[in-house]
């Protein structure tokens, strides 16, 4: 019975499959307003004439002509992670399938970049489908309609995340917020320009290290005006945003006022044995949205 | 606001200093990961790299049904990850310079003063603004690696980088890495 009403439900396949697609392009060729106002405050505070001024000068022109020509902001197009809320006795496998197709389509259209890498020959001949990818998560919710939210993540910046096990003793960082944000700067002075700065951090307290790197990615969700509703945490977040950009090392690494542009920290319970404090760095360029579906599966409403 | 223009000249690459912004406008070469580890194991490039530039990109390539190719986006790579080879490529086949993101390392930095070479910065995820600057696809090598590893031979307008490292052992990388680590350590 249940089968059969769902069944009903997901029967404008080929709408899932378009509004897949529309997301996808969306996500990769327009960045959502809360990113592009912090961006264009780091634009203003930059220093006229430096190189600087001059990066973000680019990225401004960037943001632009990607959303007019709908064109990637970035050719590295990521990792496509889609998160699926859904109402109980949703068909997992069905979504898949649609989803992948959307992807193909999506790849053909040349929204997304050939980007699935075969790890043992090195091939990279799909069309973004592989092991592991897209990555999808399913998680069950009371609405009735299904709500998508996706996230490009490019290589760069997925490349500069960081984990520490605490206490990490070179920086005498021991398990507490203190020791906390000793971690935190020291992933950010590491990081440099690498991850196509001025960046914004995900990060999770806790969990193992499996669930902590995928709940500091969750923080990325959140949108950039929040206010972490932990009084501790919406403090911490600040004070590192504010401490990362007298480092100096500003956008793509050229010297500057603005290293990060956001910070958003998550808590997870750990074992009395671990702490771990996970790092997911996100370049400018932080591609991320969302959508409501109608019961036909059209898209209602944008969330980002 | 300096300019290259193609053919490029040693005697350019020379003058130009950490810091400078600058617009090029002639040849560029992409190669990344792929191409500079099939270098590495003694395969010898398809094309002659002397006096020219190589452009750390994958870029996002549609053909079109002429044949002929369009390019849609093409920011600059990672670059540290050709750390173990670019100074060979310098020494061996004499390119100018790199273009990419992130700066590179000693081995590199030694090689631009060895060698006479500059390190170019591009504005990491700048691919619209890139791909604008890319006038027309002259040629691809090596498309078995897969597009983005391919060598792609491309014809520049304009195209905005700025000098991280120089050819006389000047790294802008390095002079950030470790300002900012004192001022790091000042705040711990």
């Amino acid at each position: 019975m249940a089968t059969k009403k769902l069944a009903a439900k997901l029967s404008p396949d080929k709408n899932l499959e378009n509004s897949i697609i529309e997301l996808l392009r969306v996500t990769s060729t327009v960045i959502p307003d809360d990113i592009q106002n912090v961006i264009m405050k780091a634009l203003k505070r930059e220093e006229k004439k430096t190189s600087a001024e001059y990066a973000m000068n680019i990225i401004k022109a960037n943001i632009k002509l990607a959303k007019t020509k709908s064109q990637p902001l970035c050719q590295d197009t990521g990792t496509i992670v889609i998160k699926v809320y859904h109402p109980p006795g949703f068909h997992q496998t069905q979504f898949r399938k649609i989803c992948e197709k959307a992807v193909v389509k999506a790849t053909k259209l040349g929204y997304l970049r050939q980007n699935s890498v075969d790890s043992l020959t090195g091939e990279n001949k799909t069309m973004n489908i592989g092991p592991g990818h897209p990555q999808l998560h399913f998680i069950e919710h009371k609405a009735k309609s299904i709500h998508l939210k996706c996230m490009l993540k490019g290589g760069g910046c997925e490349n500069v995340g960081a984990q520490y096990a605490m206490p990490y003793t070179p920086l005498e960082a021991g398990r507490d917020l203190a020791g906390v944000r000793k971690v935190i700067l020291d992933a950010i002075q590491k990081a440099q320009g690498k991850g196509c700065g001025p960046g914004t951090l995900g990060i999770c307290i806790g969990g193992d290290r499996g669930a902590g790197y995928q709940h500091a990615k969750e923080q990325l969700f959140r949108k950039m005006d929040d206010i972490n509703p932990n009084k501790e945490l919406a403090k911490l977040e600040k004070e590192i945003v504010e401490t990362a950009n007298k480092l100096g090392i500003g956008p793509m690494g050229f010297g500057g006022k603005t290293t990060l542009l956001g910070c958003k920290i998550g808590v997870l319970n750990r074992l009395p044995a671990s702490y771990f404090v996970s790092i997911s760095y996100m370049c400018w360029a932080f591609r991320r949205q969302g959508v409501t579906l109608k019961t036909d599966q059209t898209i209602s409403k944008w969330l980002y | 606001m300096k300019t290259l223009n193609y053919p490029f000249k040693r005697e350019e690459i020379l003058e130009l200093k950490v810091g400078d912004m600058v617009l090029i406008t002639g040849k560029l070469f992409t190669g990344r990961d792929a191409v500079h580890h099939r270098i590495h194991k003694g395969t010898k490039p398809p094309v002659n790299l002397e006096n020219q530039i190589i452009y750390h990109c994958g870029p996002v390539v549609l053909e079109n049904k002429d044949g002929s190719y369009k390019v849609t986006a093409a920011g600059p790579t990672t670059s540290i990850r050709e750390e173990p080879y670019e100074w060979e490529v310098m020494r061996d086949y004499k390119i100018l310079g790199v273009i990419g993101k992130g700066g590179m390392g000693p081995k590199t930095l030694q090689g631009c003063k060895d060698y006479g070479c500059v390190y170019m910065h591009a504005i990491g995820g700048a691919a619209q603004v890139l791909a604008e600057k890319i006038t027309s696809v002259e040629n691809v090598y090596w498309r078995d690696l897969g597009s983005p590893e391919a060598i792609w031979e491309l014809n520049v307008v304009e195209f905005p980088v700025v000098i991280t490292m120089d050819a006389h052992g000047n790294s802008l990388h390095k002079d950030i890495e470790d300002s900012s680590a004192i001022k790091l350590k000042e705040i711990l």
